[in-house]
């Protein structure tokens, strides 16, 4: 594999807790990589760390196989698309986008056609004269972007890019993201609490919990064999009856019994638009969600109905 | 008038009658006098007359009016200069910023005559100063640090430090941290950073600091009074000359007039400057 990011046994210690201990883990060149969990798990840290802003505790963090981690920030080929975005509020999109090449170049008017070609890729053209405070929310993530990628970084890090967008907007920008990795070739470290995001975009994602990488691979793997109750929970919702973990769109709903199913009281139905969450409790007590097409049922409040799913969707012996 | 504005009204009512009875007022009064006559011991006298104006346009009082802006000037530019890095020093002090805040306006407990009487005490030919460094042997004859410009400007500076150090510290303190780790990430070193980044967007605080230095600055006649002998005649010591030993008030309230008209100007050209860098 050309790796063209490693991380070897990373911390990082805090005075009072790990942000991130022991992660391992290798990015191949042109990968979209997703490090997926909840808040406070060491993602962002992990993400620091590449940029440089944090140094680690112990560890090595390799790029292109050369040691990166005793570089200061403005020594590495990596470039970050920071949460709030960062912009300069002082510079227009044109200055915020020269900015890293004027850093490289002694040259007053640095690749001018590289800035425009970038522009023009992340719809920007035309908006070169705006002040950061005069573009929207989609288009200050747009420069963000380009402010990065104009540098061809061999990373692109990506800390949460679209928790500050509106809901509808996220999943048009979503699509938007991954074709421009594709069409970039560039690499991309992902950071993000949304495993929807995580699932839809990643070549490879690792879920983390304090600290620690839980489990990495392929986003099917980790949905349909996850290693412990964490990731299972974590990248979907779960029912959990007796030690089993049954996803609820693999359960089946009858209203007649079928050899091996469950009898269930329905307690409640939520609407999702498509489809439907059927909240039922089966006889030992255990709450049991299932999903069904929306144009199934409907069914109502004290309903007997039928469970069943196939052993093979059951997610057995997790820790 | 909706009922937020009688209430703002309300609100402002006080404020404005104070400043209006002591501020206006008075100013009213001394634009009056400069168009009087001198009495004969202080005080004015009929006829009106322009002539309070007219003598200011001799060369010897343009002379001190430059004299006075440019030393403002310098005081303002070593102010910021020494206030800069002490504010940046300050805001990125984490915890510890309210302490060093409070050591920064340490010396408003003490009256600034006080302190001013401190520095001639150190300056003067048998000050502390002098008398070691003679002790010492480095010097023979005492260094001449009193009664000179370098001395005003010097007490100028020390003045008004803090002036410059709140504003600065003001706009240094809300700059989002994220913006120096993104130029940081764009390649950009600590130093480019300081003058592509942190330095452009403290500009509001850099002219905030400039004209609460200046102004006062402009107008003082204690520090020049005090440090600067006979020799450093400043507006300040001009108009204050006129109300006591001279006894001409007309000439003094003209000259005061022209202070304030040109601080009012002065201000209105900072403004303008500042909208087009900004």
């Amino acid at each position: 594999m050309d790796a063209v990011l490693e991380l070897a046994n990373v911390s990082k210690a805090f005075a009072t807790h790990k942000a991130v201990d022991d992660v391992s883990f290798a990015i191949p060149r042109g990968a979209f990589f997703s490090l997926l969990g909840p808040s406070g798990c060491g993602k962002t840290t992990t993400l620091r760390l590449v940029a440089g802003f944090e140094a680690p505790t112990v560890g090595e963090i390799r790029l292109n196989g050369e040691r990166i981690d005793l570089l200061p920030p403005y020594q590495r080929n990596v470039n970050t698309v920071f949460q709030s975005y960062a912009l300069f509020p002082h510079l227009t999109v044109q200055g915020n986008v020269e900015f890293g090449l004027r850093n490289k170049s002694k040259d007053a008017n640095p690749a001018a056609d590289k800035v425009r070609r970038v522009l023009e890729q992340l719809e920007l053209s035309g908006k070169e004269a705006r002040k950061p405070s005069e573009l929207s929310g989609g288009e200050k993530q747009r420069v963000a972007l380009a402010r990065a990628l104009v540098l061809s970084p061999e990373v692109l890090l990506l800390d949460e890019p679209l928790s500050a967008l509106d809901p509808q907007l996220r999943q048009q920008v979503r699509a938007e993201l991954r074709d421009l990795q594709k069409k970039t070739g560039v690499t991309f470290l992902f950071v993000t609490h949304d495993q929807e995001e995580a699932l839809s975009l990643s070549d490879t994602l690792a879920v983390m919990r304090a600290g620690r990488v839980e489990q990495m691979g392929a986003p099917q793997e980790l949905y349909r064999k996850p290693r412990t109750k964490f990731v299972a929970a974590f990248l979907g919702d779960i029912n959990w009856i007796s030690g089993v973990g049954v996803r609820p769109e693999a359960i089946r709903i009858t209203r007649g019994a079928e050899p091996g199913s469950k009898m269930a009281v329905v307690s409640a139905t939520s609407f999702l638009g498509p489809s439907a969450h059927v909240t039922t409790t089966i006889e030992d007590g255990t709450r049991v969600t299932v999903q069904v097409p929306s144009s199934d049922g409907p069914y109502a409040a004290q309903e007997t109905v039928y469970l069943s799913w196939s052993a093979t969707d059951e997610l057995r012996d997790l820790k | 008038m909706t009922p937020a504005n009688r209430l703002r009204a309300l609100f402002l009512t006080p404020a404005a009658a104070v400043m209006l009875a002591t501020l206006g007022v008075p100013l009213a009064i001394v634009a009056t006098y400069s168009f009087l006559s001198r009495g004969a011991y202080g005080g004015v006298e009929i006829p009106w007359t322009q002539e309070n104006y007219t003598r200011l346009l001799d060369p010897l009082y343009g002379g001190i009016f430059l004299r006075s802006a440019w030393i403002s000037l310098l005081a303002t530019v070593g102010c910021l200069v020494l206030a800069f890095p002490l504010a940046l020093f300050i805001a990125r002090s984490g915890a510890r910023k309210n302490l060093y805040l409070a050591l920064v306006i340490l010396p408003f407990w003490t009256s600034f005559l006080i302190r001013l009487y401190a520095w001639m005490f150190l300056l003067r030919d048998t000050g502390l100063i002098n008398t070691a460094l003679e002790a010492l042997g480095v010097i023979h004859a005492p260094l001449p640090m009193l009664y000179n410009e370098g001395a005003v400007l010097l007490g100028l500076i020390y003045g008004y430090l803090p002036f410059a150090v709140l504003p600065l510290y003001a706009t240094l303190e809300r700059q989002d941290p994220a913006l120096l780790d993104a130029a940081a990430d764009l390649g950009a070193t600590p130093v480019h950073a300081l003058f592509r980044i942190t330095i452009p967007l403290s500009m509001p605080g850099i002219w905030a600091a400039a004209i609460l230095v200046f102004v006062p600055c402009v107008g003082t006649y204690i520090v020049s009074d005090l440090l600067g002998g006979s020799k450093t005649v400043l507006i300040g010591n001009l108009v204050q000359n006129q109300f006591t030993s001279s006894r001409d008030w007309p000439f003094g309230a003209a000259a005061s007039l022209v202070l304030i008209g040109a601080a009012i100007g002065m201000l209105l050209l900072m403004r303008k400057s500042r909208e087009e860098l900004l």
